[in-house]
């Protein structure tokens, strides 16, 4: 057996063992240059140019799998890797003035945020179960560890513990859903369990039951309702830089982890999953809409409004198989692929908003905070009201087109009853993005304080404001690179 | 009924006994004892089914190191058990009735027709078998990516262990020696030029 073992071929990993790499270099340099504070933060987002630059350089037409086929390198893989990227550069970016305000700016902090960003990566290259569940651990760990980083903050710390002992729970549930997995087919590689299932030989019964499980727990990582009970909490109490990273990138993993485990692995039990997932949707997007109305605080508001995001992306998801018949599958795919990217911009720009207006010993987050924006800055008032009717979904911008898109894709399954419901629901929460326009505009600012971002988050938040209204102006363009990306993987 | 069927129901009993008596006993401190008592006849059924190396792990690292860790907290902690167990009554009928639903639900899916033992019986042990022998040769060959991951997780654990308690206090009287010897007669005194000034009263 042992002479069979052929050793790995690292290249095809390239951007995550220089991103590890460099991880370990600036846990060195921050400890010897501790004086420098900029040297840390600058370590970190040119390492994660370094590894978007081997992104491409390794990205390949085919899929590519290595160490023993339990890393895939595919078009999926590179395409996310590169998102990922962007946005926990842009977090880092829009993040640095409000941690040096509150003295969190340690090292720490950037070296969680690599090591999270490395966790995604495998997530997003796992072709193994275990591997899957590894990169989540990687993940959630950094995340926790962030979340209770503000130290004096009693909420801050009560929202870690919440996130952690619940997290805990969830990989739990997963772990217990791969073992029956690995009972039923013998075996945890993906495109294994996947030709298992294909030749029928297997007993559905075990593994519907596990897919139970692995259904819980991708939802509570997406933090869908049922699952959402974390949410809210740790996006109140976390600091706000925390909050816009755990708001973005990872939402791009977890599209990852729903597609590599429900579609590569498992789509031959698409009509148990997308029944399941159904109800996870319709669910998240009547709380997730309807919650966010009652809410006074612009971050709890927009936790809530990420649950219903994430139940529109998994209304997508449950189009693809009809009766066995999969002509709708690469539709759907890409329809919640180009939702997931559309939410991940918004977000990063909407969450960026509030750490623009917060300053030293002040936090934007409520909604009053947001009062007569326009006669403080009448361009960033802009710059919101792109983003809330981005969000709401109002024509045109990229909101809009990644909810029609869903939409189409769930009224060409012959879903239509969902459909209209969701676009009811989406009707009710138009409501509470128009009130923060409306503070904005008609009402009169309770301080004149002028804004004191620098200059390197006003120029990055514009720029990421005006990208969500330009990319509403010229939707093909993501929806055609999801596209090739999707047919080129699978 | 053999002695090692005898053995594994020993085993089994006395695991689920002591699981019970972990989340029931009202002294911390014997909850994780009996803890420990769970892992020991755990350990039981492992070599029972010829896993030694598992055996081993599961007493070093888990009763060796975790738990006596877990009983100093434990010792250290002072818990007050009237506080965690308000509403413990309350909240019985609810979580017995959710939790024996789920049990049956479980039961009726699985029950023994799926994971019987005809159904997967066990394989056959070669001459000279080594079970640490086979568990290291996978965990460096086909499972050298997720073992490394393993590694950079336990790495994440240290620094955010790290960043969570140290603290700088501002109030310490430490001194640093290297600052002290490499002060310069600059840093201490100040040399001002002035003109010099009478007395007064003269």
């Amino acid at each position: 057996m042992l002479n069979q073992f052929v050793a790995p071929d690292l290249y095809p990993a390239a951007p995550e063992i220089f991103l590890l790499a460099m991880a370990c270099v600036i846990l060195f340099v921050d400890l010897l240059a501790s004086q420098r504070r900029w040297i840390t933060p600058f370590l970190s987002v040119a390492s994660l140019v370094g590894a978007a630059l081997l992104t491409v350089l390794t990205a390949s037409e085919f899929s590519v799998l290595t160490f023993s086929n339990t890393y895939i390198n595919d078009a999926l893989s590179s395409f996310l890797k590169l998102l990922t990227y962007l946005s926990v550069a842009t977090a880092l970016i829009y993040g640095r003035g409000y941690l040096r305000e509150r003295n969190l700016d340690k090292g720490e902090y950037y070296l969680l945020a690599l090591f999270a960003t490395l966790g995604m990566m495998v997530m997003i290259s796992a072709n193994h179960f275990l591997v899957m569940y590894l990169g989540i651990e990687l993940l959630s760990l950094s995340l926790y560890a962030m979340v209770a980083m503000d130290r004096e903050s009693v909420r801050a710390t009560e929202a870690a513990m919440k996130y952690f002992v619940l997290g805990a729970l969830a990989s739990g549930l997963l772990l217990y859903g791969m073992s029956m997995v690995y009972g039923a087919t013998g075996s945890l590689e993906i495109s294994v369990v996947a030709q298992a299932l294909e030749q029928g030989a297997v007993n559905k019964t075990v593994l519907v039951f596990g897919l139970v499980f692995l259904v819980s727990g991708i939802a509570f990582k997406l933090g869908v309702v049922p699952f959402h009970m974390w949410i809210p909490d740790v996006y109140h109490g976390a600091p706000t830089s925390v909050t816009l990273f755990i708001g973005s990138a990872p939402k791009l993993a977890g599209y990852a982890l729903a597609i590599r485990f429900l579609v590569s692995g498992l789509l031959d039990l698409a009509v148990h999953w997308q029944t399941m997932l159904l109800i996870l949707a319709v669910f998240s997007i009547v709380l997730g809409n309807l919650a966010a109305i009652a809410q006074t605080n612009i971050k709890r508001m927009l936790a809530y409004s990420t649950i219903s995001h994430m139940g529109f992306m998994l209304l997508a998801l449950t189009a693809g198989v009809q009766g066995g018949n999969t002509t709708l599958a690469f539709p759907a795919y890409i329809t919640a692929l180009y939702y997931v990217v559309a939410y991940v911009l918004m977000a990063l720009a909407s969450f960026g908003m509030i750490i623009l207006l917060s300053r030293k010993g002040f936090e934007a987050e409520e909604l009053e905070d947001f009062k007569g924006l326009n006669k403080r800055s009448p361009w960033f008032a802009l710059m919101m009201l792109i983003l809330m009717f981005s969000l709401a979904g109002i024509p045109f911008f990229i909101g809009f087109w990644a909810k029609f898109a869903v939409l189409t894709v769930v009224v060409a399954s012959g879903k239509v009853a969902v459909a209209v419901f969701a676009v009811i629901m989406s009707l009710i929460g138009a409501f509470y993005y128009l009130r923060v326009v409306k503070c904005m505009y008609f009402d009169s600012p309770r301080d004149m304080t002028p804004i004191q971002a620098g200059a390197d988050l006003r120029i990055l938040l514009s720029i990421n404001s005006l990208a969500v209204a330009l990319l509403g102006v010229f939707p093909q363009k993501v929806i055609f690179l999801c596209q090739y990306v999707l047919v080129r993987t699978f | 009924m053999d002695f090692k069927t005898f053995l594994f129901y020993l085993f089994a009993t006395i695991l689920v006994v002591s699981g019970l008596r972990v989340i029931t006993a009202r002294n911390p401190v014997h909850a994780v004892l009996f803890l420990v008592l769970a892992f020991f006849n755990a350990a039981g059924i492992w070599l029972l089914l010829a896993a030694e190396y598992l055996a081993i792990t599961l007493l070093v690292v888990y009763v060796g190191a975790v738990m006596v860790l877990f009983l100093f907290v434990v010792m250290m902690l002072d818990i007050n058990l009237e506080s965690i167990r308000r509403g413990f009554w309350h909240h019985l009928p609810f979580g017995t009735a959710i939790g024996l639903l789920m049990v049956a639900e479980m039961a009726t899916v699985l029950g023994g027709r799926y994971f019987d033992a005809d159904i997967l019986p066990a394989p056959a042990i070669a001459p000279g078998y080594s079970n640490v022998k086979e568990l290291g040769r996978v965990l460096y060959t086909e499972y050298a990516y997720p073992f490394e991951l393993a590694s950079v997780i336990l790495l994440v654990a240290i620094i955010a262990a790290v960043t969570l308690t140290l603290r700088k206090r501002k109030d310490t009287k430490a001194l640093n020696s290297s600052v002290q010897l490499a002060v310069k007669r600059n840093d201490r005194i100040r040399i001002v030029r002035m003109a010099a000034e009478k007395e007064q009263g003269e």
